[in-house]
């Protein structure tokens, strides 16, 4: 009798925790709901096309619509031409270090240098987003007296770079040794071969590593609050100060008049990065090695 | 002589990074050494003071500290009930299974979500909920912040935590089942024990995260320099104030923001090499 309660007891804490695992994972899934949501019902009426394509509007103008009902003009423009130059110039850096660096890594796995080098850009990869905006403070902006979009692709790089070193160093791990050997065994230049052999293999997976290292830059505000600085105008000058999509959501948090712009801006990077997000998966998921 | 220009190639781009790191490290320690030299090393980590009357500035980073540790741990205490079902989820019980990539799309785009719209739903979202319970007066503060922090670091920690539950060897659980013993049986006497110090290891990178988690923090924390008494209080974070207050600061002042940003960088760098060590040492088992 003892022991048949015994094994109920036993089924019933089985059972309990099935029932919680699947409850509590089901939670999680809440937070992201409510944020799309609230995200997409604030914003979706302001996203159009005179958003996207003109400036902030000045505060005075933006109280005077207030005052008489309308909606606020203007829109992100300014903010959208600084994200894509700065990630751009970012990018256009940052990708072929970050490979070279990576298949570096991989290639002298054994040699202590890698190893130092490997550990140290693990400890870049989790310094908080705002020391880099500091860093980048001393090392650019004092130095060029004045914030510039210059400044805030600097920043970006230093956050992007770790994470494509480690999607490179990753996936050339993977690769087959015998891949290389082979290579080499037809005669080809060690460059030749890790360049036309080995980087085309990993494509996909590097690919992904890119994509998600330009979603996790393209939402950063603190990097960029004491770099880039953010502007009024469209500006395509990097040696300015110069906007970008969250800095304005920041701004806009802080000023009263703009208040109204805040859920467009955020339906756009949050589109953007999520969209980025997925198709990362994808790639991945198709490209697997 | 292609090969060697190549190779030398690899070893310059590997080269940038140790500049970096050695770069960031020169480069605070310099501009904090005044604030260092002027408050004393140790009377600068344990004061309390923050007066930025000319003449009169008093610079201390405890508060700051305090408020750093508080959200971090509140936060991490609320993540975990929530980020270990969901890596029993997609990494034991519905492993492999389409539910379980579903599972984790949802948490990885969590992750993917930035800390300023964080910080947005935070603010107009759940800071009328907080008042509306009276868990804190003006609706922002250390618990809030905690809140959605920790929603922010459970992708995090559940799938780093699903990837070590995954690696623990099937025969392992196939004997436990043999002799009798239930999942949670399993789950309690084989997989905790083997995949611990990998979970660990995941909890103590999210906790790295936490630690340096700025946009959300100063949206949501309040932004008081005093001594945060309880967890309903307001307060600032390191990351908080340096987002603060840098903008408007130089002199004293400035050097002493850089000294708290070193100090935050050399805890997150303490915390994440722990981490990695333990995962390497991990994934080796």
């Amino acid at each position: 009798m003892k022991k048949d309660s015994n094994v109920k007891a036993r089924i019933f804490k089985n059972n309990l925790l099935y029932v919680v695992v699947c409850v509590m994972s089901a939670l999680t899934a809440i937070p992201l709901l409510a944020i799309l949501g609230e995200v997409l019902v604030k914003g979706w009426q302001q996203l159009g096309w005179s958003f996207l394509t003109e400036a902030t509007p000045n505060a005075f103008k933006a109280m005077m619509a207030a005052q008489k009902g309308e909606p606020i003009p203007g829109g992100i423009a300014n903010g959208i031409v600084g994200t894509l130059m700065m990630l751009f110039t970012a990018a256009v850096v940052a990708i072929p270090v970050g490979i070279l660096c990576g298949i570096c890594l991989s290639e002298f796995r054994k040699n202590w240098f890698a190893k130092t080098v490997s550990y140290i850009t693990d400890l870049l990869q989790g310094t908080p987003s705002i020391i880099i905006g500091i860093i980048v403070y001393i090392w650019v902006v004092v130095p060029m007296k004045g914030y510039s979009g210059f400044a805030g692709s600097v920043a970006l790089f230093i956050m992007m770079l770790p994470l494509i070193i480690r999607s490179t160093e990753e996936t050339m791990k993977i690769l087959p040794e015998s891949l290389k050997e082979a290579g080499l065994a037809l005669g080809g230049n060690y460059w030749r071969v890790m360049l036309k052999v080995m980087l085309p293999a990993s494509f996909g997976s590097i690919f992904t590593g890119i994509l998600l290292a330009v979603s996790r830059v393209v939402g950063e505000t603190a990097p960029l609050m004491f770099t880039a600085l953010g502007g009024a105008v469209i500006s395509y000058d990097l040696g300015r100060p110069m906007s970008a999509v969250p800095l304005m959501i920041w701004e806009f948090f802080n000023d009263p008049n703009l208040q109204d712009l805040i859920w467009g801006a955020s339906l756009f990077l949050l589109t953007l990065v999520l969209c980025l997000n997925l198709l990362a998966k994808r790639i991945a998921k198709k490209w697997k090695i | 002589m292609q090969d060697k220009i190549f190779k030398a190639l690899l070893i310059v781009s590997a080269i940038v990074i140790p500049v970096i790191g050695g770069g960031i490290i020169y480069s605070l320690t310099l501009d904090a050494s005044g604030a260092f030299e002027h408050f004393g090393f140790w009377n600068f980590i344990f004061s309390d003071d923050w007066v930025t009357t000319a003449g009169k500035e008093k610079y201390g980073a405890l508060p700051f500290i305090t408020g750093t540790m508080l959200t971090t741990g509140l936060a991490l205490l609320i993540c975990i009930p929530f980020s270990l079902p969901v890596a029993l989820f997609t990494g034991e019980y519905f492993r492999g299974k389409k539910i379980a990539t579903a599972l984790a799309t949802v948490t990885d785009l969590l992750a993917g979500i930035p800390s300023i719209i964080y910080g947005l739903w935070g603010f107009y979202a759940l800071r009328p909920i907080f008042m509306f319970l009276n868990l804190s007066p003006q609706g922002s503060g250390i618990l809030t912040a905690a809140f959605v922090l920790a929603i922010m670091i459970v992708p995090y920690a559940a799938s780093l935590s699903s990837e070590f539950i995954k690696m623990v060897p099937a025969d392992l659980k196939e004997a436990a089942y043999g002799l009798g013993a239930t999942r949670a049986e399993v789950i309690r006497r084989v997989i905790f024990p083997t995949a611990g110090s990998g979970i660990f290891s995941a909890y103590i990178l999210a906790i790295g995260r936490a630690l340096g988690e700025t946009m959300t923090v100063t949206m949501l924390i309040g932004n008081t320099n005093q001594m945060p008494e309880t967890l309903r209080t307001t307060g600032n974070t390191m990351a908080s104030i340096i987002a603060n207050q840098f903008g408007e600061a130089d002199g004293l002042k400035l050097s002493s923001l850089i000294a708290i940003g070193l100090i935050l960088f050399l805890i997150t760098a303490i915390i994440n090499l722990i981490g990695k060590i333990m995962i390497r040492r991990a994934q080796h088992v």
